[in-house]
């Protein structure tokens, strides 16, 4: 056999079986191998997806916490400062209250001076009108000779005890 | 040298190659390097003694009805192979090559053809001992058919294995002989079928594209390992790699959309005074849709071929030296052995570059077909 004569009988063989072979492995070979690359390629780049949108997430998650914890700090500054405010406008309104109460409690005090007061005048001129009478007859009981001395005695005595 | 000697003969190939199909009309031609001995190996031992290298060499490289494992003194270990046979007068034959006893004999008016243009080949005889003029159609198991079966049959069992053990293991990592061919699938899918043939068709061609990497591969490798049942040198012979070139061939025009049949016959981008009256490179084009399958042949074989041829010559210098001196063979062989081992280990990376040479070429000539890569 010739190194550069092609063989008939050797390229009908080869034609055959290399076709046989080719369709063989196609169907059972190539086919299973080259879908199966194809999954694993899809499958990693899910994974790779899926991994990506996760820490995406996670990311957006922690932003929200900061956002959240922002909200909370101002939340707790405006509440300080309402509680303060309402502290102050408290004091404020029980100070009001209790100097409304005092004074209240000063006019009362005043009013009822004044009424004290009136009735003590009162028991006064009753017993100042007691007393002319008792000055009168002591009086009339010791000295009535010089009409016009008793009258002043009298009159200084009247002058004397209203003054009081 | 070989290398030489098959370049001169690369005209002659492209007449063999026409001539097929009405049988092997071209005279035989020996590589001019390799200067070929009147006695075949097999039946030297009653002629002359002379050491015949090139003799020898061919003789390792070319197809045989046996497979010749070993000689142990006088007694050739061979397995014999079955010859098949249609002679159109007589029909069918059947029959183990060992009735050939070696090509001393004939047997059934058939006979291994000495020398002449059939040499080496099955050759009918009449009554009288003369040979006929018309070939039997040799459909023999030789020892290339039969070394291609054994690798075919090595591919599917590998591949077979690797799809199972891609089923069992869908979206794990591979492991294994999975992890083995993995790369080199990955290699051939995305380096040679995607970005030759295109996106959208690629998938298509992809299978066949893997078949062909691997077989001449394997083969590479197989005829790199000298015992049996490897070592027959199949992807350097010419009937091998014109089969897979044949399949390229035909699935190249099968592919071949409206705009790759325009560009041949009637190019868009040439002048018209090269179309018109005589249509100057529509023909080029032409000739280029047979003259691209066939360099992907020649390619491979050459190659294939060559390293073998000059791996043996080297190795043939230590009986050169010894036929001269005992002294001398020992001599040369520590260099001869350091030449071999280096061009082994360049057979090597051949075998690589011409698998992924012949593929990628497949996948260039399949995306031109299809018209959509430029």
């Amino acid at each position: 056999m010739e190194l550069i004569r092609p063989d008939f009988g050797l390229l009908f063989w080869m034609l055959i079986s290399f076709g046989i072979v080719l369709l063989i492995l196609r169907r059972f070979a190539w086919g299973p191998i080259l879908n199966a690359l194809k999954t694993r390629e899809r499958t990693i780049q899910e994974r790779l997806d899926v991994a990506r949108k996760a820490k995406k997430e996670l990311a957006e998650i922690e932003f929200g916490n900061e956002r959240i914890i922002a909200l909370a700090k101002t939340e707790r500054a405006n509440m300080l400062k309402e509680a303060q405010q309402t502290k102050k406008q408290i004091i404020e309104e029980a100070r009001q209250e209790a100097r409304q109460e005092a004074n209240k409690i000063m006019e009362d005090t005043n009013r009822k001076i004044e009424a004290r007061k009136k009735e003590a005048e009162k028991e006064i001129r009753d017993q100042i009108a007691g007393l002319s009478v008792d000055i009168a007859e002591k009086v009339l009981k010791e000295k009535l000779s010089d009409d016009q001395k008793q009258k002043d005695y009298i009159r200084n005595l009247v002058n004397e005890i209203t003054i009081n | 040298m070989g290398k030489n000697g098959l370049h001169s003969v690369l005209p002659l190939l492209l007449t063999a190659f026409f001539f097929m199909a009405s049988g092997p009309k071209a005279p035989a031609h020996t590589p001019a390097g390799i200067k070929a001995g009147v006695t075949a190996q097999h039946s030297g031992h009653n002629e002359e003694e002379k050491l015949q290298p090139g003799k020898i060499i061919i003789d390792h490289v070319v197809d045989h009805y046996s497979w010749h494992i070993t000689t142990i003194g006088e007694t050739e270990i061979s397995i014999p192979l079955p010859v098949i046979l249609y002679s159109k007068e007589r029909g069918f034959f059947f029959f183990w090559s060992s009735r050939f006893d070696h090509g001393h004999s004939s047997y059934k008016g058939f006979k291994i053809a000495q020398k002449g243009a059939q040499k080496g080949s099955i050759v009918e005889v009449t009554d009288q001992g003369e040979v006929k003029e018309d070939r039997p159609l040799d459909f023999s198991i030789t020892k290339t058919v039969a070394a291609v079966f054994v690798s075919l049959a090595l591919l599917l069992g590998i591949f077979i294995t690797v799809a199972r053990q891609y089923k069992k293991r869908t979206r794990k990592p591979p492991k294994g002989l999975q992890s083995l061919v993995e790369p080199l699938i990955l290699f051939v899918r995305d380096e040679i079928a995607r970005p030759s043939i295109g996106e959208k068709n690629y998938e298509r061609y992809t299978p066949f594209l893997l078949s062909v990497f691997f077989f001449i591969l394997l083969n590479n490798l197989l005829g790199l390992i000298p015992i049996f049942p490897a070592g027959a040198n199949t992807t350097g012979n010419i009937s091998v790699t014109m089969a897979l070139a044949l399949f390229t061939f035909i699935i190249t025009q099968v592919s071949g959309k409206k705009h790759y049949w325009r560009e041949i016959f009637n190019p868009p981008a040439v002048p018209w005074w090269l179309k018109i009256p005589l249509p100057l490179v529509p023909l080029i084009e032409f000739v280029g849709i047979f003259t691209k399958p066939f360099v992907l042949m020649i390619r491979l074989f050459a190659n294939i071929s060559a390293g073998h041829i000059v791996a043996l010559g080297f190795f043939m210098l230590i009986f050169i030296f010894g036929d001269m001196n005992p002294m001398a063979g020992y001599g040369i062989s520590v260099l001869s052995l350091l030449f071999t081992v280096f061009l082994t280990l360049l057979e090597l990376l051949v075998a690589f570059i011409q698998a992924y040479v012949f593929t990628i070429l497949s996948a260039l000539y399949f995306g031109m077909a299809l018209g959509e890569v430029e």
